[in-house]
């Protein structure tokens, strides 16, 4: 472990992250299928998940990796929750355009 | 034993009235009446038989029945008194109230409303007991303001006239004006001597002499103005004549002989009070000798036959206040009662007269009714007479006591007083002649239908026109029974009591002084037959009496025109600026609103853009502000 960090750095790390990040933050920003911003969502997760572990390995301390399971558990949790959100709407609207999904509209 | 009945003295008038309001439209109206009367006249028996226990026993009959309210050194106990004072009032207020109950079968036979009316009847019946009975200040209170609301309800009892209507409530808020007179002479007097208990009070003034002489003298007056609302002096007296809008028998009972007479009961209860406060005394000696002037001048010229007989009450309830300026208590209680027999008797019967004519009270419409009428007209005779203080009639008695006293102490209120009587006894004459003497003048239809009333009416003429005529009795001068029964409740008897040449010259006096006004009235309506004139004919001084010296125009000047005028003020001005103010919160509101609904419009992107641009500034914010 320490050998990759050393070889890569840890700098490095940080700006995948914060890559995926942005990937996920435009995602989901410009996509209106709710799938795909979904996706984006679990990409910015997944971009913090990986923040956690790389800092957990820098300052030796296994804290930010137990962390990151937790993360993922509840990530499940969220994911299944979310489709079947998602499938609820598909049956509703016959489509999962979030344009159509107006009906908060103040 | 002693508590049942007097608690059956007080509740019979209530039970009379409970029936009649709640079943008396399913009755029959005798019915009804009947048994109004009979409420009344078992209260008339109760109180018979506790007048007669007192004259015997001398102790007066205490009732404790719970205590009300309870304070730090300070309680008030739900109590009554039956002593002689009491008494004396129970004995005619029932009594002239049973005579006027039965007079009411007969006379308010033909209204649809007649249970209605004895409710009120009986009703108030029960409030006055309250208010006699009571032993302490705020008991008398309730019953004041019983009084003032049967009163109210009684005049307005014909409520599909507005011109009642509006006397009603012109009576109820003159005498508003006297009871806060009335309550803040009570609170002071709590704050004097921690009591409103009369015996209580008593005692504390034996105990804790010197009383704070400053605030004793306001609190009577105050307890005098609450006197002066409810008894009609000036300046509080321009309701009476306007509660003539009632039946005639509510204007005998309620506006001549009893609840007018509260504000005497109520200075005679405190007498022991009063008589510490001279200046107030003699303040209430001018009010009522300056009272009776003017109400018996405004009375010379009035046509209306009730409006007559209203001036006249005010005019002998200022005689009254005289006596109790002077200090001569139980002469005032004299004219009460000699006042309650003859008044109550002429006011019903004019009624008599009214019912005849099928409502006409104008006098100038009304005459030769002597050959008609014999029994109204010969009881109306007597207690003409009585009033205008010819001797042996009860009013000569009492009349003449008051100004005997008035002699001895204030010979300018003597003059006065005097020249109110001989005014009494020229209008009095006046209306007489001019409603019983020479020919009819009505129309031929009304001549048609004269009639003699029934004897259901005719009853209780008869029964007060024969305790017009004895009623003197009572109180003869030298040896006075009233005096002597009264004296436990009167702290210092007025002094003279032989009869010397003075007095028997002053009852010349008086009596001259009334024959000559029956003179001049005869002299005037049977001699010349003159009738008088149309209202637009009136002239001259005439006209200012006629229209009562415009105190009514001058009081809607003064007082209710600058009332509205601040209503006006505060409607149009500060209620329109609360208003904006108010209104501009709630449109600012709703504005803000508005501009922010397009915020959310129902585009879930844009939400997530505002998101993460709110979380890039937050971010922002976290790592470029100065720490």
């Amino acid at each position: 472990m320490e050998n990759i960090l050393q070889e890569i750095g840890i700098e490095n790390y940080i700006y995948l992250s914060t890559l995926l990040f942005c990937v996920g933050a435009f995602g989901v920003l410009y996509r209106r299928n709710a799938i795909v911003m979904f996706m984006s969502i679990e990409i910015m997760l997944n971009a913090v998940n990986l923040l956690l572990v790389a800092f957990s390995t820098y300052h030796q301390d296994a804290a930010g990796q137990v962390f990151v399971f937790f993360s993922m558990a509840v990530a499940a949790a969220e994911v299944a929750v979310g489709l079947a959100i998602l499938v609820a709407v598909y049956r509703n609207l016959n489509g999962i355009d979030i344009d159509n999904l107006k009906n908060l509209k103040g | 034993m002693e508590t049942n009945l007097a608690l059956l003295l007080l509740f019979a008038p209530f039970a009379g009235f409970l029936i009649n309001i709640f079943f008396g439209k399913k009755i029959s109206r005798t019915l009804s009446g009947t048994l109004g009367t009979i409420a009344v006249a078992v209260s008339f028996a109760t109180t018979v038989f506790f007048f007669l226990q007192v004259i015997s026993t001398k102790e007066p009959v205490m009732v404790n029945l719970f205590q009300w309210l309870t304070l730090q050194n300070f309680s008030v106990d739900f109590s009554f008194q039956l002593d002689q004072l009491s008494l004396l009032w129970l004995m005619f207020v029932t009594g002239i109230g049973t005579l006027i109950h039965i007079y009411s079968i007969s006379y308010m036979h033909d209204d649809e409303n007649m249970h209605k009316f004895f409710a009120y009847l009986n009703l108030f019946i029960f409030f006055m007991i309250t208010l006699v009975m009571g032993s302490n200040l705020l008991i008398m209170f309730i019953g004041w303001e019983g009084v003032g609301l049967c009163s109210y309800l009684l005049i307005g009892f014909w409520y599909k006239n507005q011109d009642y209507n509006d006397a009603a409530k012109k009576a109820f808020i003159m005498n508003r004006i006297g009871d806060l007179g009335f309550l803040i002479g009570i609170f002071i007097l709590a704050y004097l001597f921690h009591s409103v208990e009369y015996n209580v009070i008593k005692t504390e003034l034996e105990n804790n002499w010197p009383i704070d002489q400053t605030w004793l003298g306001i609190a009577m007056l105050c307890l005098f103005i609450g006197a002066c609302g409810k008894s009609a002096q000036i300046p509080l007296y321009t309701w009476l004549p306007d509660a003539m809008a009632g039946p005639t028998p509510v204007s005998a009972l309620i506006h001549a002989a009893t609840m007018v007479t509260a504000g005497i009961f109520m200075i005679t209860r405190l007498n022991f009070l009063f008589n510490l406060t001279p200046d107030v005394l003699e303040i209430i000696a001018v009010v009522g000798a300056v009272t009776s002037l003017i109400a018996a001048s405004i009375g010379l010229v009035q046509n209306d036959i009730k409006k007559v007989l209203a001036y006249s009450t005010v005019s002998q309830l200022g005689l009254m206040f005289l006596a109790l300026g002077l200090g001569a208590y139980e002469v005032a209680v004299f004219h009460v009662i000699t006042h309650a027999f003859f008044k109550a008797c002429l006011f019903l019967g004019s009624g008599s007269v009214i019912h005849a004519l099928h409502g006409e009270q104008d006098m100038r419409n009304m005459g030769g009714l002597k050959k008609v009428m014999k029994v109204t007209f010969i009881t109306f005779l007597i207690s003409t007479l009585a009033i205008s203080g010819l001797p042996p009639f009860a009013g000569f008695f009492s009349k003449d006591e008051i100004l005997l006293t008035a002699f001895h102490h204030n010979k300018p209120l003597w003059v006065i007083g005097s020249v109110a009587s001989v005014m009494t006894a020229f209008y009095m004459f006046r209306l007489l002649y001019l409603t019983f003497y020479k020919d009819f003048r009505g129309t031929e239809e009304q001549k048609h239908h004269l009639h003699e009333s029934p004897a259901l009416i005719t009853f209780p003429l008869v029964v007060l026109a024969i305790l017009a005529l004895v009623g003197g009795a009572i109180s003869l001068p030298g040896m006075s029974w009233l005096n002597e029964y009264l004296a436990p409740v009167i702290a210092k008897p007025a002094v003279h009591e032989h009869l010397g040449n003075t007095e028997y010259m002053l009852m010349g006096i008086a009596v001259i002084g009334a024959l000559v006004g029956i003179g001049i009235a005869y002299a005037k309506y049977i001699k010349k037959g003159e009738v008088p004139p149309q209202d637009s004919e009136i002239t001259g001084f005439a006209n200012v009496l006629y229209n009562k010296y415009y105190v009514d125009e001058i009081y809607t000047a003064i007082i209710v025109k600058p009332i509205y005028a601040i209503g006006a003020f505060f409607k149009n001005v500060i209620e329109v600026a609360i208003s904006a103010f108010v209104f501009g919160l709630g449109k600012t509101a709703v504005m803000l609103g508005n501009e922010g609904k397009s915020l959310q419009n129902g585009s879930v992107g844009f939400y997530l853009l505002v998101f993460v641009l709110g979380i890039c500034s937050i971010i922002g914010y976290i790592f470029l502000a100065p720490k």
